[in-house]
């Protein structure tokens, strides 16, 4: 007899008003291993991610868990099913502790109705300790940093005892040392009768974690292969459906060094920061490696005057400056690309032309009457210099894939006429193809004698776009490289200078 | 470096749900050190201000309020809000006084009446919210002209008195505690259950869970719904005890009294550092924020600034008290 797969989906359909998300997917998890699902943005992971988490329900096909069919309608029957997730989108209650976060739904309770909060504490305190993680439990779960909150989300999803563990993009704010860690918790959580979805963007995890790996593309099943025998041109080429061509490395790394465009000098916030020094010339990519906590992202929010700067001089064009807004960093021609784009970067319900045209939008106005010509022409522009892949210029940019998301952030500092762009984690959230787009747009920006500060949570990425690169520890400078001569071992032995 | 940074953000956990932390909560905001100065100050300059007979009077004139604010506190903290509760709860004591003259039911039962009316109407302002989704502005805007027009229609636009329902004016007045109106009494005893299913009970957790993060609320596989439902009716369970009070208290029920009640429920409420945007706040910030306001008004009366200043007053407090938790937070963080 042959045992059924822990998990099987046969025929899935779902569709949206306008979009036919899935058509006839089928997919098969068995016991002990950690599937792959990869495909690119809009090939429909999340969707079928959704379905088997109970957030929508199918509108064909059918669900098998251990060979039994059953029905996922809602959040809590997926959880009851012994199905959990990890979102790529945290979801987390941020004015909750961690605690509560953990259980919520499934709080100790005595004499009743009454909470009882410790036996809360205790259990997570249990959970983390189970897990290898150090973590206050009664933090509120805000005031956590990014990767920290990934791993309550990863904690709370292995909490439910699940069978089936789905996590998507779990490695996205992650760093290398803390996706080790990840792929440790994985290997503990995979037993006879356990099973792992795994959907990722980064080909190099797939073969590190995955045992087999599913593709879909345009929302339908390609195919399923054993991951060791598929090389990443193969999967890569299965997903968009051609061959790529082969990686465009970075242009010839020569800069002329001779103009700073950009020079920080002892740069220091109450917070993190101790004495940055650096310059940036013209038409450089400067890379900014570090681990998380190092101060990359905090050096960032306080060259555009995001966050308060404690003392230090930076120089634009050799101008003195005092930043002390975004808006005067946009003044003086910088502009910043945050990690967190759909916060920071984008405003998600407004169309493509009025999240170019913000900044700039009083350089398009005469006595604050919007002339909407002079503005729509640049914009068509940028669009098309940019290559953004959009409808029209009215289409929400909520609609468009995470990849034009990012160059509308860049053609919203070129409308404004910046010079020096801070990228931090450029693709972040985007797919392969898209990702060569924006290494290209890095690129090209650069050739064309803008500067660049890019940081990057990728140690490749890093080594493979910047000509000189910046190592940060715990907010003190440990190194700058020069992009030819660095590697791996180099760039990590300057990360973990100071770490304990 | 990392200990230390874990400990000053513990420090600045004022309103996380799951403690009654007394010394924590009143650390929110600088409401209670206000009320202490302003104490101290009012008490200087006029002697009659600290006679207990004026204490006594503050407390009774915070009672309706106070107990309106309670409950819009839940409401807010799941990023909801609640205008229907001042004429919610004229309409409640309308109805109480139609159960106690006109169809002579017992004391009991008549109050019981009154404090489900509230009820009701808090059923339906959850239903429309979270089975329509209906904006709760909206949905709470039209409850509060709705129970204004009922009120008018069921009394027939005239007061209702309670001269002849035997110590229904005791519920107010009366002195369970010598020295200490009974309307005080029902406020900290509102208080203390309003601050314990706060930080105790799921309904509150749940309600600082949707204040933060809805969708994820319902991910986690909570029914939101439900709890929203459940929510809204708790306010209007307090709208009503506000309603019995208040008819108690002028020993009629008023019904074109009421507007304007669910603002200053609303003032207290934020005065006590519950943020609006949900997800934050606390019972003994409320109580803090409406005994504030009457201690202010008392205050400004015995020293007989015009009853209009008083109002400009308040209104800079609410932008101070609003401004003071910001800078706090922005510190904290």
């Amino acid at each position: 007899m042959v045992t059924p797969p822990l998990l099987r989906i046969e025929h899935a359909s779902k569709r949206f008003p306008g979009v036919q998300a899935l058509s006839d997917v089928g997919l098969e998890l068995r016991h002990g291993e950690v599937l792959a699902l990869v495909g690119e943005n809009g090939a429909g992971k999340s969707t079928l991610m959704k379905l088997l988490t109970g957030i929508h329900e199918m509108d064909e096909g059918q669900i098998y868990l251990e060979g039994r069919p059953v029905t996922i309608d809602s959040p809590r029957t997926a959880q009851e099913l012994g199905i959990s997730v990890i979102h790529q989108e945290f979801n987390l209650m941020a004015d909750l502790t961690v605690a509560q976060n953990i259980y919520i739904g499934r709080e100790p309770r005595g004499g009743g109705f009454l909470l009882r909060e410790r036996e809360l504490n205790r259990r997570a305190r249990r959970l983390f300790e189970r897990l290898g993680i150090t973590m206050d439990v009664r933090q509120e779960v805000g005031r956590l940093s990014v990767a920290k909150q990934q791993m309550v989300e990863i904690a709370k999803a292995l909490s439910h005892d699940a069978r089936v563990l789905i996590m998507d993009e779990p490695t996205a704010a992650l760093n290398d040392a803390e996706v080790t860690a990840l792929f440790r918790l994985i290997e503990g959580f995979r037993t006879d009768t356990t099973g792992v979805i795994y959907i990722s963007h980064r080909m190099e995890e797939l073969q590190r974690i995955s045992d087999r790996v599913t593709v879909l593309r345009d929302g339908c099943y390609v195919d399923t292969r054993p991951t060791a025998d598929t090389g990443t041109q193969e999967i890569i080429s299965l997903m968009v459906g051609r061959t790529l061509a082969g990686q465009t490395h970075s242009e010839p790394r020569s800069v002329n060094r001779t103009e700073p465009v950009l020079q920080v000098e002892g740069l220091s916030t109450k917070a993190l920061l101790r004495y940055i020094t650096f310059d940036l010339y013209q038409g450089e990519i400067l890379g900014f490696a570090g681990l998380m906590g190092a101060g990359r992202t905090e050096l960032a929010r306080a060259l555009v005057g995001a966050d308060p700067v404690d003392g230090g001089a930076v120089r634009v064009h050799g101008n003195q400056v005092k930043v002390r807004s975004p808006a005067e960093a946009a003044r003086h021609g910088i502009g910043h690309l945050s990690e967190d784009r759909k916060r920071y970067g984008v405003l998600l319900e407004q169309d493509v032309i009025t999240n170019i045209l913000l900044p700039s939008l009083p350089h398009y106005s005469t006595r604050g009457v919007v002339r909407d010509k002079a503005g729509r022409a640049r914009t068509q522009q940028l669009v098309r210099q940019l290559d953004i892949k959009t409808p029209s210029l009215r289409q929400p940019v909520k609609n468009l894939s995470g990849g034009n998301q990012q160059k509308i952030v860049i053609a919203k500092w070129l409308a404004k006429d910046c010079d020096i762009f801070i990228f931090d984690e450029p693709t972040r959230g985007i797919d392969v193809g898209a990702r060569e787009e924006i290494y290209q747009l890095l690129n090209d920006l650069a050739a064309q004698g803008k500067s660049i500060i890019m940081i990057s949570s990728e140690l490749e990425e890093v080594l493979r776009m910047s000509h000189r690169i910046v190592v940060m520890c715990a907010g003190h400078i440990t190194g700058v490289l020069d992009g030819t001569e660095a590697d791996q071992e180099l760039v990590m032995e300057r990360a973990t200078r100071f770490s304990a | 470096m990392v200990e230390t940074e874990t400990r000053s953000q513990q420090r600045s956990l004022p309103s996380a749900p799951g403690r009654i932390n007394l010394r924590a909560q009143l650390h929110q905001g600088l409401a209670f050190a206000s009320l202490v100065i302003l104490f101290l100050f009012f008490s200087l300059a006029s002697e009659d201000f600290m006679e207990w007979t004026n204490v006594s009077s503050i407390l009774l004139s915070t009672a309706v309020i106070g107990i309106l604010a309670l409950g819009t506190t839940f409401v807010i903290i799941t990023a909801g809000i609640d205008l229907s509760t001042g004429t919610g709860m004229t309409l409640c004591a309308v109805m109480t006084g139609i159960f106690l003259t006109n169809m002579q039911l017992p004391l009991v039962v008549g109050v019981a009446g009154g404090i489900l009316t509230g009820a009701l109407l808090g059923l339906v302002n959850g239903v429309n919210v979270a089975v329509l989704n209906i904006p709760p502005f909206i949905a709470t805007l039209a409850m509060m002209l709705i129970a204004q027009g009922l009120a008018l229609v069921i009394s027939g636009t005239q007061p209702i008195y309670f001269t002849d329902v035997d110590g229904f004016i005791n519920i107010a007045l009366g002195e369970l505690v010598p020295g200490l109106p009974n309307a005080a009494l029902v406020l900290f005893g509102m208080a203390l259950i309003g601050a314990l299913v706060l930080a105790k009970t799921l309904l509150g957790r749940y309600a600082f869970a949707i204040g933060s993060n809805e969708e994820a609320t319902s991910i986690s596989g909570i029914q939101v719904r439900k709890w929203k439902i459940l929510i809204y009716t708790l306010a209007g369970v307090f709208t009503g005890v506000a309603g019995v009070i208040l008819a108690a208290r002028l020993n009629s029920a008023q019904p074109s009294l009421g507007i304007g009640y669910e603002l200053q429920a609303i003032a207290a409420v934020v005065i006590g550092g519950t943020t609006l945007s949900g997800g934050r706040g606390s019972i003994v910030g409320t109580m803090i924020g409406a005994l504030l306001m009457s201690v202010l008004t008392t205050g400004l009366r015995i020293m007989s600034i015009p009853q209009e200043w008083q109002t400009v007053v308040i209104g800079i407090v609410i932008l101070i008290a609003v401004y003071a938790d910001n800078l706090r937070r922005r510190r904290a963080s």
